[in-house]
């Protein structure tokens, strides 16, 4: 096994300045189509639930780096930020969650259902756990096909108290399937923070309780994922064996919708200002590459018309035919 | 030549594995007689444990694996040897397979089996003998089969793996030496495939599925001579197609349904409404429609209990000739 912290790795890896442009903008189409979405939940224009992830965009847009479209990145509820840093379909998304047939669901899914296949997102969905164990079979459909693809769950600490949770972790480790397990800790399940719901917050205990290779990494640094992840991705898709990390991080709004839960009860107003400034994601990469602050002014006008215009078209279009409700369950009828 | 039941599914299996090269099987006890009695005899020995492949005890994760597996372009058989034990995998199965289709605006296919074994009796008890068939029956997006001859048992496997749709395959321990004729293999689209009747009569219309097939059979053979029945295999729960049932039943008058779970929002009630639904002229009826189903109760232990819970074919004679003589 290679060591993470040897220096050489670092020095190996040491992000490019248009890796870092790339990166950013994922992030920064991200935080902006999140925010624009919480808007428009706030006005009323969109009224499925939606779970966002602002304050969550670092780890799925460093590793869109690493990706191919064979590849499959399945998510849960809270899944915008993957979907975009692997698709950057803002369009497919804005359509989707107002149900509208050109959303990336066809108008069937919303926010929590999404899927690109083409793009190598294979789906996500809001029972907690629930591709947990269909990225296993992903990835042993990958094994009995000889190929090199892998496949990457996205779950969240909840979904750790999931039985199938555990269930997974042991076939992926027993039958050696190439799964790249990311946990993304935000630390609440809902309104309960994680020590209401388990003895201690790091969840790589799970990983060494089924001998799988795990880490925790801090989820807002950007440059600390892109060293990892480089090696994690490589290890699973050439040793074809599985890996588990962890990543730390917060989510700036609340469990579903626009607030931010402070109002609810839950207490995180301290937790939630640090993560907002000295721990936010984009702050934190533009201090460490200062040509990138011109780049990120662009990015952010860019990102801007784009998201209306995306908007616009979707509002305008038609929701998914009535026939569809029936003519979708089989595959022959 | 004449094969029994648990061979034809052991042809189904063998058939799918030498010609398809996307199948593969999965769950408990695939490599052991105790769990699947000789219905995957030497399996894994001819087809390689890579595609034979025996599991932990996981049954969400295991049929969350096919359901993965399906969407990547494989036709996985996920096997789970009671029914008892698939309960803890219904998320995956009800949840997902079922519903990714649907949720996703048709853009992905399941084409995975659920295969689940009715497996009673033998003073096991309560928590190994269940036949929750009507549960999975109630999905939109799951098809169901239960055969009951030893060439449906072949054919009907096939048909489900070739299927693009999620099925769920149901057999039953009580059918497996039952032998007829070996036919050659009949691959079935699932979708246009029915019911089939399996004697024809003009007194009485008896509706059956799986075990409870063979009950109607066994009980139109005893009453030969007094009364002629209509029997019917029903062979697929979901979606169900009850056209030759409601012509039967125009021409008999009489409605009797068997079915091996309970009486409660199952398989049987659903025949029932479904008939008297359609025939909207009630006045057809000569007397009101029945069903045999368990008692409402789990399953005991002891066999003197079992003797009692059980339909048998005296049962399904008392009640056919209390109907007619009506
Ligand atoms: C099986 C199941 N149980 C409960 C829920 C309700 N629920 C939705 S999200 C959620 C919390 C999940 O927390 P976590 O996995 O940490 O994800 P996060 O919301 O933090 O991203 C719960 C309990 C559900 N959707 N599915
Ligand atoms: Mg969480």
């Amino acid at each position: 096994m290679f060591d993470f912290f040897s220096k050489e790795y670092l020095l190996e890896t040491e992000m490019r300045g248009d890796i870092a442009v790339r990166i950013l903008r994922r992030i920064i189409t991200i935080r902006e189509t999140e925010e624009f979405i919480a808007r428009k939940i706030e006005s009323g224009d969109i009224r499925c639930p939606c779970h966002l992830a602002v304050g969550q965009e670092a780890t799925p847009s460093v590793l869109a780096e690493f990706l191919n479209p064979e590849d499959r990145v399945y998510g849960t509820h809270r899944s915008h930020h993957q979907y975009l840093a692997v698709t950057d379909d803002v369009e497919g998304l804005l359509a989707e969650v107002l149900g509208k047939k050109n959303g990336c669901a066809k108008g069937m899914g919303g926010s929590q259902h999404l899927i690109n296949i083409e793009k190598g997102f294979g789906g996500s969905v809001p029972i907690v756990g629930g591709t947990i164990p269909i990225a296993c079979g992903a990835a042993l459909a990958m094994k009995l096909k000889d190929n090199r693809s892998i496949a990457i769950p996205f779950f969240g600490d909840g979904a750790t108290e999931e039985g199938v949770f555990h269930e997974s972790l042991n076939l992926a480790s027993v039958m050696k399937l190439p799964v790249c397990f990311i946990a993304e800790n935000n630390l609440f399940a809902s309104h309960l923070h994680i020590l209401e719901r388990q003895p201690e917050t790091s969840l790589c205990r799970f990983a060494k309780a089924h001998l799988i290779e795990n880490i925790q990494l801090d989820g807002n640094d950007v440059i600390s994922l892109y060293d990892h992840l480089k090696q994690i991705i490589r290890y699973v898709r050439d040793e074809r064996l599985p890996y588990f990390v962890e990543v730390m991080t917060y989510r700036w709004k609340g469990h579903v919708g626009y607030r931010e839960d402070l109002d609810v009860g839950v207490k995180r107003k301290e937790d939630l200002s640090i993560w907002k400034t000295e721990k936010d994601p984009i702050g934190r990469l533009l201090s460490k590459y200062e040509s990138l602050k011109d780049t990120y002014e662009n990015f952010i006008r860019e990102v801007h018309k784009r998201i209306e215009k995306a908007w616009e078209f979707a509002k305008q279009s038609d929701y998914a035919d009535k026939d569809f409700l029936l003519s979708c369950v089989y595959c022959e009828d | 030549m004449k094969i029994t039941y648990a061979e034809g599914i052991r042809l189904g299996f063998e058939y799918l594995l030498e010609n398809y090269k996307d199948v593969f099987v999965i769950g408990q006890g695939v490599w052991s007689p105790w769990y699947v009695g000789s219905s995957m005899e030497g399996l894994d020995k001819k087809f390689g444990r890579e595609r034979v492949i025996d599991t932990p005890v996981s049954e969400n994760a295991v049929t969350g694996l096919c359901v993965g597996a399906a969407l990547n372009g494989m036709r996985p058989i996920c096997v789970h040897p009671r029914m008892d034990f698939a309960v803890l995998c219904l998320d995956q199965l009800v949840n997902e397979a079922a519903k990714w289709r649907h949720m996703f605006g048709g853009q992905v296919k399941i084409p995975m089996v659920a295969r689940l074994i009715i497996n009673r009796g033998g003073e096991q008890g309560a928590q190994h003998s269940q036949a929750l068939q009507s549960w999975l029956a109630h999905i939109p997006g799951l098809r169901v089969v239960i055969p009951y001859t030893p060439n449906d048992a072949r054919d009907l496997l096939i048909s489900a793996t070739l299927c693009d749709d999620p099925v769920v395959y149901i057999d039953d321990r009580w059918l497996y030496e039952q032998q007829e004729e070996a036919k050659p293999i009949q691959i079935y689209s699932l979708s246009k495939e029915a019911l089939k009747c399996i004697h024809e009569g003009t007194d009485i219309t008896l509706v059956g599925s799986g075990y409870t097939s063979l009950l109607c059979k066994n009980a139109c053979e005893k009453l030969k001579d007094v009364i002629s029945c209509d029997v019917f295999d029903l062979r697929i729960l979901n979606p169900m197609n009850l056209q030759p049932v409601f012509e039967s039943v125009k021409k008999t008058g009489r409605l009797l349904v068997v079915d091996g779970g309970w009486s409660s929002c199952g398989v049987a009630s659903e025949v029932i409404a479904r008939v008297v639904e359609h025939l909207r002229d009630v006045t057809v009826l000569k007397c009101a429609p029945r069903h045999i189903t368990l008692k409402n109760a789990p399953a005991p232990t002891s066999r003197y209990l079992e003797q009692i819970y059980y339909p048998n074919v005296e049962d399904a004679c008392k009640t056919i000739l209390d109907m007619v003589k009506m």
